[in-house]
């Protein structure tokens, strides 16, 4: 039954989507931490989406292949009381951009709803083929 | 007689199969607008539906098939530049061009060519999928799924109608 490979498309894109999310929310957590787990500045994730066919032509499906830290610069600000502080007295902030993950998070988040109303869709439609003839 | 009747059913339950067929290539569209390189597909439904049901001009069954025909559809591409959308089931879909070499779905009822969709606003990731025109193509095919599930219905009821001789 081709409309029920409907969920899996949109199951993996909503999957995907709020992985996305996930990153996101932990890029937003750490936007003032000074120091990540290994003692150096937080650096910002991102998701990478990669398509994936699922059976028939024109089927398609979403997965995260992988989650990239991006190497820009840390913020540098002037802090010597800070305990985390270099020898000159500049602490480094993590390198997230906090318009950045505002603007990928209402993205992420249409997505999620784009993709959470064409299962409905086909929910509702599914539901429908199956009163047939009644 | 009864063979018409029949014949209307087969027609359009042709007809929903392709319909699913269309919702699940949009649903893969929508699926993929965050995508880099993801190319937007779509089904031509009226090219598709006559294929699957082998006509030609003439209308062999109890149907002629004037949606599949591209009545005017230069007229309508330069009018409608969407595309896409509303009534783009005629033959000239404005926003798509139809590529046979892809087509072909495996196991499918005929050659049905998905189609490649042109951008309107081309992204730099080169992902060409435009969510306001999928989306309007979602809820369009959803709505021609329904009408074609009340024509099976209606069309089963006139059958039974008939049996029970009421």
């Amino acid at each position: 039954m081709s409309m029920f490979s409907i969920f899996n498309v949109s199951g993996s894109a909503v999957s995907a989507q709020s992985q996305r999310l996930n990153a996101v929310a932990s890029n937003l957590a750490n936007v003032e931490a000074v120091a990540g787990p290994d003692g150096k500045a937080f650096k910002a994730r991102q998701v990478v989406f990669q398509t994936v066919p699922m059976g028939d032509a024109g089927t398609a499906g979403v997965r995260v292949s992988q989650v990239l830290e991006s190497q820009a610069e840390g913020r540098r600000v002037m802090d010597p009381t800070n305990p985390a502080a270099d020898a000159q007295g500049y602490v480094t902030h993590s390198n997230v951009n906090a318009v950045e993950e505002m603007v990928n998070m209402i993205s992420a988040s249409r997505a999620y709803q784009n993709n959470v109303e064409v299962m409905n869709t086909a929910k509702t439609l599914l539901l429908k083929t199956l009163q047939m003839g009644q | 007689m009864l063979d018409r009747l029949a014949n209307q059913l087969d027609f359009h339950s042709k007809a929903l199969v392709l319909r699913a067929e269309r919702q699940r290539v949009i649903a893969s569209n929508i699926a993929n607008a965050d995508t880099p390189g993801y190319v937007a597909r779509d089904l031509d439904f009226g090219n598709a539906l006559k294929n699957a049901t082998g006509m030609s001009s003439g209308g062999s069954g109890a149907l002629s098939l004037p949606m599949a025909r591209p009545q005017g559809g230069e007229a309508f591409a330069s009018t409608v530049g969407m595309g896409g959308g509303m009534g783009g089931d005629g033959g000239g879909r404005a926003g798509f061009i139809p590529v046979s070499s892809v087509g072909g779905l495996p196991g499918g009822s005929g050659e049905n060519g998905l189609a490649y969709s042109i951008q309107a606003q081309p992204a730099m990731d080169g992902n060409s999928v435009d969510l306001d025109r999928e989306r309007a193509a979602f809820a369009d095919n959803a709505v021609h799924y329904e009408a074609t599930l009340r024509f099976i219905n209606g069309s089963a009821k006139t059958l039974l109608t008939a049996i029970q001789g009421q």
